[in-house]
């Protein structure tokens, strides 16, 4: 008897996730009636590229942060850390003029080794993360400053910037539209309906209650008509960006990674039940730790794009990433206490926080407000996640 | 007499369940009632009705209480009018002191202000009517579950309690600490205190009860006066049915010695010079069912956890064979690759992840079973978590269940499976029945004769004495850190084991 009390838990899930896409969706559209009354376009090509352009780093540092909220902890420093990269990638760039080619992967390595500091404490002292990356953003934040000398440094070679604002070649030749482009397009669209109905296939199979069929071809019809559309615009700008092309592989890999490793799976669990994790043989400690070293390789990744994307680094950069990153994971609906949450909605997270940024920007909304109305759409996000579950 | 307490045709509807329906009770004043019930019988179910966590208007039915219907909002007004209910998990601050859990909610204060003399003074009177004999202001993290358990009670008494009402009061506690817990509520009784007692313990509950009622599938079952109860009337009304054998039959032919330990010592995590386990050494031979018997807190589960890849204590020495063979056991992988397995008392603490389905718990243990190179093969996964869902009979619609929404029992079945995927030879089982039903004990009773007959070793601790007894074939006594004694079970009895408990008192100090 007590077994069916929540058999709805697992509609439940496909609401809120379901819920958060036609939040995203809903967010759009009011701002394309907002802007459309002020006269002007919101979904133009150059808008969308920059959503991309201007969030990617938010995305890029909220999948490092689900995994870090997933083991339990939380990673207060990766904007000081960005920050502090971003400088290190200039320093060795424009100073010491080594190519990109090298600056790329030992910014990356410098990331990773304070990510590997920081989880050391947390992981293997028992250290809570709150406190050790409290500190860390404290230490890179004067780190930085002291790297610049309190000034920027810049301009990159055309090679750097291309991290950020470079698009990807046409290979087809095609020119206008852009050839590749199409092609990705089509073949995103394919994939997308291909997987959607293996994952059924798979769900009956498996026994899960299927998705009203209604319900599933409405939300991939939506999705491929909205990747169609993007794809349509950037193919008549100039293609796809590099950095959406980061974006899509690093998603991929990470939804890969979350739903389908063995170390992904283990990941879920120290962030369940602890204790249950260390009695069924899993290294919790180890995985904290490697949980931080990939948060400090992202957070250099995102502080380089940053960096290449103002042409310089600043000691002001990076400020508010950790908060953005963060309020993404939860808006994509992870849980405060670890053990759940997914890439698929940390995405969708980071991507309602870009848009709004966008939208209220174009709008000319001033930054006291934006703030505001970020601060309030994160509570309702989670009220909306906790009302669902309390029901 | 009139009763205290009539429930009339209680039902209460949860979607798609009915998780009451058509419940009577009817408790007379100065009485101490006893409700049995399986797991997911209704048992808590009802006592939520009772006592307003299910407001009035939400369920069907009338509560006439001290002459008048009863109408709760919410735990304040039924506390109100003296009804009081303790649950399982206990509902104390840790770090709060005696005196400030007791008044916790209801302070001894006037306008805001805590008079803490007064408190303090009454908190010794409490005390004393509960047998405590701590200072008001110890915290109450420093005492343990059993003194715990009588701060509740006295917290009760603060109150004014008319009807008290305990959920499981001696699941947590051992022998001696129950019988005092038991012993109080024949003292309240005496000073007229109504009171309602949730438990599975049948002995405990023919000791203090009056009267029983017996609820099955969310329907009163039947009504018994004391000198009517008999163990055997309280399950066959549990179950609905007769269990003449509450043990299945089992004939064992043990092998020869597959895993032996020796001269295993073990200290405290915290507390290096405070030896827990002495010396122990204990065998199990292939297809045997071993028993270890003791009190709580002699150190039986630190034993088996110790064993189980070092996971608790410090300065482990001593070895472990298995089939004669010295293995490594110092960590949980290692142990596990050794053939050992170790399914926990602390089930929900220790040995599943709640939010997780069923089928992600099952195969947490042995991930690389069903992965190649790192990556999950989910359609393997899903069928090995089918083929222990049908192999141990779990029930629940299908293997994404949460587990936190399975009865006691499946979860335990869980937690075997679990263990059982990663095909040990030996498994060390503490309190595998502890608070599962009756109908679900005798279920996991035949899961590890069956185990037994494929030629696995199982080593069971356990707290009561009668599974023991009914299930192995030698049991070990334990007693403060040392194994005491063996006794075969053509030898074994309750007396015996007791006594070699008592020696190995005398023999430790």
């Amino acid at each position: 008897m007590a077994q069916d009390k929540k058999s709805g838990s697992a509609l439940g899930e496909r609401l809120r996730e379901n819920g958060m896409l036609l939040a995203l969706v809903a967010i759009v559209a009011l701002f394309s009636i907002l802007l459309g009354l002020q006269g002007k376009t919101f979904l133009q090509p150059q808008n969308i590229t920059n959503i991309f352009l201007q969030n990617g780093h938010v995305i890029i540092l909220a999948l490092g942060m689900l995994l870090v909220i997933v083991a339990g902890h939380i990673d207060l420093s990766v904007g000081s850390v960005a920050a502090f990269t971003g400088a290190v990638a200039a320093y060795l760039t424009v100073k010491v003029g080594l190519p990109f080619y090298i600056v790329i992967p030992a910014t990356l390595i410098v990331g990773g080794c304070i990510g590997a500091v920081q989880g050391y404490w947390v992981a293997f002292w028992r250290i809570p993360s709150f406190i050790v990356t409290l500190a860390g953003m404290m230490v890179f934040r004067g780190a930085t400053m002291w790297m610049l000398g309190g000034q920027n440094i810049g301009p990159f070679p055309k090679e750097f910037q291309a991290i950020s604002s470079g698009f990807l070649p046409d290979l087809t030749g095609i020119g206008q539209p852009h050839g590749l482009t199409v092609l990705l397009v089509v073949l995103a669209i394919g994939a997308q309906f291909w997987l959607g109905f293996r994952a059924r296939a798979r769900d009956a199979e498996f026994g899960i209650e299927p998705e009203p069929m209604a319900l599933f071809m409405g939300r991939t019809v939506l999705i491929a008509a909205a990747t169609g559309f993007v794809g349509y615009q950037l193919a008549f700008l100039k293609g796809l960006p590099n950095v959406l092309v980061v974006l899509i592989v690093l998603t991929v890999l990470y939804a890969f990674f979350t739903e389908n490793t063995t170390m992904g799976r283990r990941i879920y669990a120290v962030g369940g039940n602890e204790k249950a994790a260390k009695l069924s043989g899993i290294n919790s400690d180890r995985l904290v730790f490697a949980c931080f070293v990939n948060m400090g390789v992202l957070a250099s990744l995102a502080g380089m794009m940053v960096t290449a994307r103002l042409n310089s680094a600043t000691p002001k950069a990076g400020t508010g990433f950790e908060l953005d990153a963060i309020a993404s994971v939860f808006i994509g609906g992870a849980s405060m206490t670890g053990g759940s949450g997914k890439i698929v909605g940390v995405v969708i997270g980071a991507l309602i926080m870009g848009v709004m940024n966008m939208g209220m920007s174009i709008m000319g909304i001033g930054i006291d407000y934006q703030q505001m109305i970020k601060g309030l759409v994160l509570l309702a996000a989670v009220i909306f996640d906790v009302y669902n579950k309390a029901k | 007499m009139t009763a205290l307490l009539e429930m009339r045709g209680i039902s209460k509807v949860f979607p798609g369940v009915r998780a009451l329906d058509n419940v009577s009770l009817s408790v007379e004043p100065g009485e101490i009632h006893a409700i049995c019930g399986e797991n997911g019988a209704g048992k808590s179910t009802l006592m939520k009705v009772l006592s307003g966590v299910y407001p009035f208007g939400s369920y069907e039915g009338d509560i006439i209480y001290d002459g008048e219907t009863l109408a709760c909002r919410n735990i304040r007004d039924s506390e109100h009018r003296g009804i009081i209910i303790i649950h399982q998990e206990l509902a104390l601050v840790p770090l709060l002191s005696i005196a400030e859990n007791l008044f916790l909610g209801n302070e001894v204060a006037k306008n805001g202000v805590i008079n803490w003399g007064e408190a303090y003074q009454r908190t010794e009177g409490l005390l004393k009517k509960v047998g405590l004999n701590e200072l008001p202001t110890t915290k109450v993290e420093k005492l343990g579950v059993g003194k715990q358990q009588l701060i509740e009670i006295a917290k009760a008494l603060a109150k004014d309690v008319r009807l008290l009402i305990l959920d499981e009061p001696t699941a947590a506690l051992q022998e001696n600490d129950s019988q005092k817990l038991l012993d109080l509520m024949l003292e309240l009784k005496a000073q007229g205190v109504t009171q309602i007692i949730i438990s599975h313990k049948l002995n405990e509950i023919s000791r203090v009860a009056d009267r029983i009622t017996v609820i099955r599938d969310g329907a009163s079952v039947s009504t018994m006066d004391k000198h009517e109860i008999t163990e055997d009337r309280i399950i066959r009304d549990m179950v609905g049915r007769d269990m003449a054998h509450r043990y299945p039959e089992r004939t064992s032919n043990p092998g020869e010695v597959l895993m032996e330990v020796k001269d295993w010592n073990v200290w405290h995590p915290e507390q290096a010079d405070r030896q827990i386990i002495k010396n122990a050494a204990f065998n199990v031979k292939k297809g045997e069912i071993v028993g270890i018997a003791g009190l709580m807190g002699t150190g039986r589960t630190e034993l088996a956890m110790s064993i189980f890849g070092k996971s608790y204590g410090q300065g482990h020495k001593g070895s472990i064979k298995m089939h004669g063979v010295e293995v490594d056991v110092s960590t949980v992988p290692k142990a596990v690759k050794a053939g050992i397995a170790y399914v926990t008392e602390d089930r929900k603490g220790l040995g599943l992840i709640l939010e997780e389905p069923i089928v992600k718990n099952i195969t947490l243990a042995n991930l690389a079973g069903v992965a190649m190179k790192g990556v999950l093969d989910k359609r393997r996964e899903t069928r090995v978590a089918e083929g222990y869902r049908k192999q141990l009979a779990i029930r629940t619609p299908g293997v994404q269940q949460k587990v936190m929404n399975l009865s006691g029992g499946n979860q335990q079945k869980v937690v075997l499976s679990k263990w059982l995927f990663t095909e040990p030879e030996v498994l060390i089982l503490d309190e595998p029945t502890r608070g599962i039903d009756v109908g679900a004990k005798f279920e996991i009773y035949t899961i590890m004769k069956e185990l037994a007959e494929q030629g696995r070793s199982i080593v069971m601790i356990s707290s009561e004495m009668p599974e023991l007894l009914g299930m192995c074939d030698r049991i070990y006594v334990m007693n403060e850190g040392r194994i005491v004694g063996e006794l075969d079970r053509s030898e074994a009895s309750q007396e015996k084991i007791m006594a070699l408990i008592l020696k190995g008192e005398g023999k430790a100090a």
